[in-house]
């Protein structure tokens, strides 16, 4: 924080930040982050997170991984969206993307990371390293996958919000463990017992809210997580979903939700984005992507998941593997892969179009687009399966 | 080939099949470790009909892997006994325990664990079949591995005999480790979550090919899963066995299972399990336990071991007695059972 001496705390709404707004004794280098700065008139009013154009690629000997492909999308306050897709389809590299927590190895090659809060935004891709370490966790805090790798196994769980809180400048160490036990108990976690415990001496859904609990430390308006549930037994999954969901209505931060599992997107998006190949295919409201599905690969993906209601059905993978990302096919991605693949589709990679020219445009991933030449002819083969009849 | 086929097609359970293929009786599995005894497994039993599947449910620690590795004969229960075509296993010797060996086969969970990462493909499917004399030479090993390799759908099978693992996807690797299983050609093969590790996309494949080598081959699967949707799909016409902390509580058809839950367990884990559809998801009735704790195998509850988190709870029958597999109330016929008190209790 040592670049931080000129900083001035940023004007706090109390209204905005709810009753569980920190201690203001917070050193907030945020206000003067001029170079970074960007016309907010640009973005919608509720929109936090505007994503345009974001373009990563990974540099290894044979070439340039391109893990993503200019990626746009607008998260608003108290929404949720979730990226879905195959493991190495990039979703998980573009919530890194959002926290710049990149390997060396990555380049942003192209793109803007608008955040704004109130009136002001910056561009996450140009924050100096001072702020933007107050932009990770005061603003966006991500929390990561295995519960297990994410904390530190050699300190007490207080001792670890105590880091964070210290890390990020929130200097009284009773407010901030005072803080502590008031999250942990919010995720329905014994506070007392979890404070002085090591991280083996809890159970995995145990750990995974302490992760979430340290997500909301610093009461940030976006938060990141990547598949928060997909090591938990099914009864903890159902506890950590449905307080995830409380938490939300709560406190309206954004969720962006990385997960390779469409039943949780089922269950807590409110927008959700296919990725394939490092690019977005299809972005809709979460009943258009699962009830009227336009690409290619999103239909595969959704007739691949058994379920537990209505009739048997045979169900299939998508056939074939993923693309190499460094040679990727000619015009669609998805094309090799695709069965209403046809010379259009070799000659140029389509562009994200919104699904139904009739309805009204709305700004950003308010509206239901598909990047496909037969969006038309593949959503007329989608049955929506048994919905609607949940066994008794 | 020819003892692949010698089992009965589309045996049906609960149909009074006269010897099951293999069968698990009264099994118990304790281990002793420094803080005391964990009654990993508690006195389960099942039986498998020539070519059925069925699937052991439940969530972590719930006894159901070791229940695999004992009906796979990989672990020595400590009570009671595990059955291979009537004869019990323990008192297998000499040829007769290498039928069993080659009989039931393994395939294990993490398929970049479980494959020898500097063997290719080709060698690794060879030495089973050198050893057990399925294929003679190495030209006739080579011909069998990819004979096998197009069975599990690793096409063309040339392609792949040369691969190193490391060149292959995890999906691609689960399917090396069929065709390892496949090699001494099987009756039964334990597959002890084979699809958790693989991307959640290319799952289905997977318990496609598998499915198909049930239909084609007659292999009957215990397919072990945290997943019901997925055991769902997989047993579909086969059976579904329900595991809490060590026993089986509730057994029977897997539509039966699934549609008609008569345990209290079961019936909160699929009103748990978060669906592909957010209709259906976001509106799922939901059975509330009176705790989230799982029972530390250290210090188990009395009687029902579910009894501290059951909403059913009754005081006085649930902690002072266990319940055993019984036909729930009112059901007359099928091979439904459930170990609850209340569930089973005649009105």
């Amino acid at each position: 924080m040592t670049g931080a001496t000129t900083a001035r705390p940023l004007p706090t709404d109390p209204g905005e930040r709810g009753a569980f707004a920190p201690p203001t004794a917070l050193r907030l280098p945020w206000s003067d982050a001029v170079d970074a700065r960007v016309d907010v008139s640009q973005i919608a009013d509720d929109v936090v997170l505007s994503v345009r154009d974001l373009t990563v690629e990974y540099r290894v000997r044979r070439g340039a991984v391109k893990a993503v492909r200019k990626v746009s999308f607008d998260l608003r306050r108290g929404e949720t969206l979730a990226l879905i897709g195959e493991s190495g389809s990039g979703k998980t590299t573009v919530a890194l993307a959002l926290v710049r927590l990149l390997v060396r190895a990555a380049r942003i090659t192209d793109g803007t990371v608008i955040y704004r809060r109130g009136p002001r935004a910056v561009d996450v891709l140009r924050l100096g390293a001072s702020r933007l370490r107050h932009y990770r966790w005061n603003e966006c805090a991500m929390v990561f996958q295995s519960a297990l790798n994410a904390l530190n196994p050699v300190i007490r769980v207080r001792d670890q919000f105590l880091d964070v809180a210290s890390a990020h400048g929130m200097t009284d160490k009773r407010a901030a463990e005072a803080r502590a036990v008031e999250l942990l108990r919010l995720v329905q976690l014994d506070a007392d017992r979890v404070m002085g415990s090591y991280p083996h001496e809890l159970s995995g859904g145990m750990r995974q809210r302490v992760l979430i609990a340290m997500g909301l430390l610093l009461d940030p308006q976006v938060i990141i997580l990547d598949e928060p549930t997909t090591a938990l037994d099914i009864l903890t999954q159902r506890t950590v979903i449905d307080l995830l969901r409380r938490l939300k209505q709560e406190r309206q931060f954004a969720l962006v939700l990385v997960s390779h599992d469409l039943a949780l997107a089922a269950e807590l998006a409110d927008h959700v984005a296919t990725v394939y190949a490092g690019r977005i295919v299809e972005c809709g409201p979460v009943a258009d992507m699962f009830y009227a599905p336009h690409h290619p690969y999103t239909l595969g993906l959704l007739n691949a998941v058994p379920t537990l209601s209505g009739d048997f059905r045979a169900l299939d993978s998508v056939r074939g593997q993923p693309p190499d990302l460094i040679d990727l096919p000619v015009g669609c991605a998805f094309r090799p892969r695709c069965t209403f693949a046809t010379a259009t589709c070799e000659a140029s990679d389509p562009d994200l179009l919104r699904v139904d020219p009739e309805r009204s445009p709305v700004p950003g991933a308010g509206g239901h687009v598909v990047a496909c030449f037969h969006a038309e002819a593949a959503s007329k083969t989608f049955d929506r399966h048994a919905g609607g009849t949940p066994g008794k | 080939m020819t003892t692949l086929q010698a089992s009965p097609a589309g045996a049906r359970p609960g149909e009074g099949t006269p010897v099951p293929l293999i069968s698990l009786e009264d099994v118990r599995c304790h281990f002793r470790t420094p803080r005391g005894v964990v009654k990993a497994v508690d006195g389960v039993s099942f039986s498998a009909a020539p070519g059925e599947i069925v699937c052991l449910v439940g969530e972590s620690g719930c006894g159901k892997t070791t229940a695999g590795k004992i009906a796979a004969g990989l672990l020595a229960p400590t009570g009671g006994r595990v059955l291979f075509e009537g004869h019990d296993i323990a008192r297998l010797r000499g040829q007769d325990f290498n039928r069993f060996r080659r009989g039931v086969q393994l395939v294990h969970q993490d398929p970049y664990a479980s494959i020898n990462p500097l063997h290719t493909v080709g060698a690794t499917l060879a030495a089973p079949l050198l050893r057990h004399r399925f294929a003679s030479g190495n030209a006739g090993a080579r011909r069998r591995a990819a004979e096998l390799l197009d069975l599990v759908d690793l096409t063309p099978s040339a392609d792949f005999l040369d691969k190193y693992p490391h060149q292959l996807s995890g999906g691609q690797r689960q399917r090396v480790a069929i065709a390892r299983a496949l090699t001494v050609e099987p009756r039964f093969i334990v597959a002890d979550e084979p699809v958790s590790m693989v991307d959640v996309s290319i799952r289905i494949s997977l318990l496609n090919t598998m499915l198909r080598l049930q239909r084609e081959l007659g292999t009957g699967f215990l397919f072990i899963t945290h997943d019901l949707a997925l055991a769902r799909y997989f047993a579909w016409g086969g059976r579904i066995g329900v595991m809490y902390v060590g026993r089986m509580v509730e057994i029977g058809l897997a539509s039966d299972i699934i549609a008609r839950p008569q345990h209290p367990y079961t019936r909160a884990l699929l009103s748990a399990i978060p669906e592909a559809d957010p209709e259906v998801t976001r509106n799922k009735a939901r059975v509330e336990l009176r705790s989230l704790e799982i029972p530390s195998l250290f210090r188990l509850p009395s009687g029902c071991t579910f009894h501290p988190r059951c909403p059913l709870f009754e005081e006085g029958t649930c902690e002072v007695a266990t319940p055993t597999l019984a036909r729930p109330a009112g059901s007359v016929e099928g091979s439904h059972e459930v170990a609850c008190h209340l569930v089973t209790r005649s009105a």
